[in-house]
């Protein structure tokens, strides 16, 4: 029963590095650049998840769309001031900025929320479910980080099959150039994928504080980074691959957390990375770039 | 023996027959032209022979060794040397520089003889100068040695490029579109450096080019290639007489 | 438009220039602490800057010669720290004198960090870009995580370690633990002198003015530029990957050492990814292949919020972001970078048009 409730809460904590894994996957795919500073947007969508609802006592759901309108904002200034200039420019100098840019957004918040880390109150208002007479125990944070990053994929990938605008954005990540030719607007579409991004991270950032409820200015990177993982392991770009990326991972860290060493779980998960990274460095549901002589 | 023997060489990427069944024989101290039109394969055929991609079926040969699948560094060992059709230079090293990169394998000393200054990284990087101000004069490039090469004018980064092949010391020289871009005087100078390097290097040279003046005037032989397979080959002339290849280049 | 490029200096001209600026600022700094014009809490951080300037000299072949961002530099630091001050703290009997004990405390800190990078290395370094970047940052963690965790003692019947907890090491009562988990190491000598760390910023300078400006040098440079070209001339890409992240690992590893050996205690904690990311700032803002520039960079950035530390105090680290990003948007955007010409030459005309019409 203990390995149960184990594999549980790993599930739960892994849809919502699925849910930030998502952000990574769509910006590489079509951006082609690692947003180094996705998991810090979930630590600013956290902090307005609790000016709105702890301190100033809006329904945790208004608090939560007001979180994803603020982090899109984020995202779509973050893009055009820092990423866009920087579209021809070489991986390294692109990821350097986006270091910077994580830099900046922890160290803003350290500067407005302070150095204290605060007590989240948990936003999520679902029943504990019980099972077996109570041998299993699941909190309302973990079901709802489950149901919420299921439906949040099925979403994704409809949207994606189904509008104008996710095809734009399957035909952008495909070949940019031709994309453009065709008369995909591809500015927009790129603005669009780091609106969904950042919508979406404000999200996890409620679902993650609520179920971790300490918050500070470093509370995104972590997750962020274990995301990224989680996004490689399934194969970077694809979407079905961020949700079995994210929720193995989840899983690896808690089972290893439970059964090997508190201490060395995260090394495990980086571990992780680097085997993939070693033996199928498209991960599981991704596919081989070839370079052009 | 031939210089380059090359034998129903092939290649698939998916479902494409990019290089179907090409053979050609380059004798030593020839100066052979590849040509087609775009999207013949004649660069995949570089590619192929320089070891970029591994040939699905074929074998070539290089002064009677086998060098079928080997790999890039080791077929630049065993003397294929090449440009590339959108140039290829390390912009950010000096022109010098550029060229001391090809005479590597050339004039060894280890990285701690380097790092800690012992004679004879003194004694070979003195050789490597003089052996890389040479060349250099050759293509009459030695005044802008000190030069970023993306500093350089078009025309001189093509001839740096060929300066930097010519540095691994090989037996045979790819010439991917040496032309390209060239206004009509600097390709006839171009011309003559290439009948020069031929001559004073005792190298054989196979190059790939559009342009007809240039290639009917300094080829010996030609292959055309379409669609990925040889349409003809044979002495310039004859090539250029025939019906087919006239079709191929001009539509039915 | 006019072909004036600059022509590319050469490399003696500038590393001589930088050796001179280096014995004249240590020149300086020796007879101000000797004369006691400056405070304790300056002359405290003299080490730890020259650990720093090491450091980014390190990274900067990394980055700006091999042009693959590393993002491991605080997991080499961490093993050379740990393995240096291990290397001490056991050898302090047998070794007493400091002169002959730290300088081989410092080779194997560096040799083993050296290792380390050359394993990681081989199954790194066929990944590019980005890739690269999270893999390296993966390692560090890992290296931190597993130090951090890391148990060893020694009794009369040698070695135990564990990954768990210190008695399940099984250590006799007569025992000594030596590594304690996420306490670190206690105990190291104190050897790292300012002397001591200025020798060994300056022979890092030398090297890597010298292995920049050598065959090898060359080789990484070519490849940075053009991997496609470097391998139609015969150049072994994984070769000299690899000897690049291992010289950059060494070097760490001997920063690690002097950093370990400033205090008397150690933790691994201290060595996590912001460590890695504080010295790619120094590096970065330094000038991305600039050595002279990381040193500089390295010294200034440190000392500067340590002499305002009253009045910015919390907004360096924000500072150090807004420029990080301006450097980036700066230098590696083309659109900007031809604007700015095209303003200044607008500028130029300006200028010219004036003069003319001071002469009507």
């Amino acid at each position: 029963m203990g390995f149960l409730s184990n594999l549980i809460n790993g599930i739960s904590l892994g849809s919502i590095y699925a849910v930030i894994a998502l952000g990574y996957t769509m910006v590489y795919g079509i951006a082609k650049m690692l947003n180094f500073a996705h998991g810090d947007v979930i630590m600013i969508g956290a902090y307005v998840v609790y000016l709105t609802s702890v301190k100033a006592g809006l329904p945790p759901v208004l608090a939560v769309v007001i979180a994803m309108v603020a982090c899109t904002i984020l995202g779509i200034t973050i893009e055009k001031v820092a990423y866009k200039p920087l579209r021809k420019a070489t991986s390294l100098a692109v990821l350097i900025t986006a270091i910077g840019v994580s830099y900046f957004l922890q160290n803003i918040a350290l500067v407005i929320f302070g150095a204290n880390p605060i007590n989240f109150t948990s936003v999520v208002n679902v029943p504990v479910i019980k099972l077996f007479d109570g041998q299993i125990v699941i909190s309302g944070e973990a079901s709802t980080a489950i149901v919420v990053s299921v439906v949040i994929v099925i979403a994704l990938s409809l949207f994606i099959k189904k509008t104008k605008s996710g095809k734009a954005m399957l035909a952008v990540s495909e070949d940019k150039g031709a994309a453009q030719l065709m008369g995909v607007n591809v500015n927009r579409t790129i603005s669009l994928t780091f609106a969904i991004g950042s919508a979406l991270a404000a999200i996890a950032g409620a679902l993650l504080c609520s179920a971790y409820p300490i918050l500070s200015n470093t509370t995104g990177a972590m997750p962020g980074i274990k995301a990224f993982v989680a996004a490689v392991f399934g194969g970077i770009g694809s979407i079905p691959g961020a949700m079995i990326g994210g929720i193995l991972i989840g899983v690896i860290e808690i089972l290893g957390k439970a059964y090997i060493s508190t201490q060395l779980a995260d090394a495990i998960v980086f571990g992780v990375l680097i085997l993939v990274l070693m033996f199928k460095p498209t991960g599981i549901l991704g596919k081989k770039i070839n370079e052009k002589v | 023996m031939a210089m380059l023997e090359v034998k129903s060489l092939s290649i698939n990427f998916g479902g494409l027959r990019a290089v179907d069944e090409v053979s050609m024989k380059i004798e030593k101290g020839e100066l052979y032209g590849l040509i087609g039109p775009n999207g013949a394969g004649k660069t995949t055929f570089f590619n192929l022979l320089t070891g970029v991609y591994k040939p699905t079926s074929g074998t070539i040969m290089l002064d009677g060794k086998n060098i079928t699948g080997k790999n890039t560094i080791d077929i630049n060992r065993a003397g294929i040397a090449r440009t590339f059709q959108n140039i290829r230079l390390f912009k950010d090293l000096s022109v010098l520089d550029n060229v001391k990169s090809g005479l590597h394998s050339q004039y060894k000393y280890s990285t701690l003889e380097g790092v800690f200054r012992l004679p004879r990284y003194f004694k070979k990087e003195k050789e490597m100068d003089k052996k890389a101000m040479e060349l250099l004069k050759v293509f009459d490039l030695d005044k802008e040695a000190a030069l970023p090469a993306s500093g350089l004018p078009y025309g001189k980064q093509r001839k740096l490029e060929i300066a930097r092949a010519l540095a691994t010391n090989p037996k045979l020289l790819l010439l991917d579109e040496p032309a390209a871009g060239m206004n009509p005087h600097e390709t006839a100078e171009l011309m003559e450096t290439i009948r020069f390097v031929r001559d004073n290097f005792d190298m054989t040279i196979l190059l790939i080019e559009h342009d007809m003046s240039l290639v009917s005037v300094i080829c010996e032989k030609l292959t055309v290639l379409n669609f990925g397979q040889l349409l003809c080959g044979g002495k310039t002339s004859d090539v250029l007489a025939n019906p087919e290849v006239i079709t191929a280049y001009l539509g039915e | 438009m006019k072909n004036k490029t600059k022509t590319i200096k050469p490399y003696t001209k500038q590393s001589f220039i930088t050796y001179g600026i280096l014995i004249a600022a240590f020149a300086v700094t020796l007879i101000l602490v000797e004369t006691g014009s400056i405070s304790f809490m300056l002359q405290s951080l003299l080490v730890p800057l020259c650990v720093y300037a090491i450091l980014a000299v390190s990274l900067n072949l990394t980055v700006g010669i091999l042009g693959e961002l590393s993002l491991g530099q605080a997991g080499f630091m961490c093993i050379g720290a740990y393995t240096g001050a291990l290397f001490s703290i056991l050898m302090q009997e047998a070794i007493p004198e400091s002169a002959i004990r730290f300088p081989l405390a410092l080779l194997i800190g560096g040799v083993c960090a050296a290792i380390f990078g050359i394993l990681i290395g081989i199954p790194v370094l066929r990944l590019r870009g980005d890739y690269l970047a999270m893999v390296t940052l993966a390692f560090g963690e890992i290296i931190k995580n597993i130090c951090g965790a890391l148990y060893l003692g020694k009794d009369s019947e040698g070695f135990h370690a564990s990954l768990d907890s210190a008695s399940d090491m099984g250590l006799a009562p007569d025992g000594k633990v030596l590594i304690n988990g996420a306490l670190g190491l206690n105990g190291t000598p104190k050897d790292s002198t300012f002397i001591i760390a200025f020798i060994a910023l300056f022979i890092t300078v030398i090297i890597a003015y010298n292995f920049v400006n050598s065959r090898t040098g060359r080789a990484v440079m070519s490849i940075r530029d053009n991997r496609i070209a470097a391998e139609s001339i015969g150049l072994n890409i994984t070769k000299y990957k690899l000897i690049t992240f291992g010289l950059t690992a060494f070097l760490a590893g001997v920063a690690g050492v002097i950093y370990s050996h400033n205090f008397a205690t150690l933790q691994a904690v201290k060595f996590d990814y912001n460590m890695s990311i504080l010295i790619l700032v120094f590096v970065v803002l330094g000038g991305i292949g600039s050595i002279r520039g990381s040193v500089i960079a390295a010294v200034v950035l440190t000392l500067i919020p340590e002499l305002l530390r009253e009045t910015i105090g919390q907004y360096r680290m924000l500072f150090y972001a807004v420029i990080l990003i301006a450097m980036m948007l700066l230098t590696a955007n083309t659109k900007f970078k031809s604007k700015l010409t095209a303003y200044m030459s607008k500028l130029k005309g300006l200028v010219v048009k004036e003069k003319k019409g001071e002469v009507k």
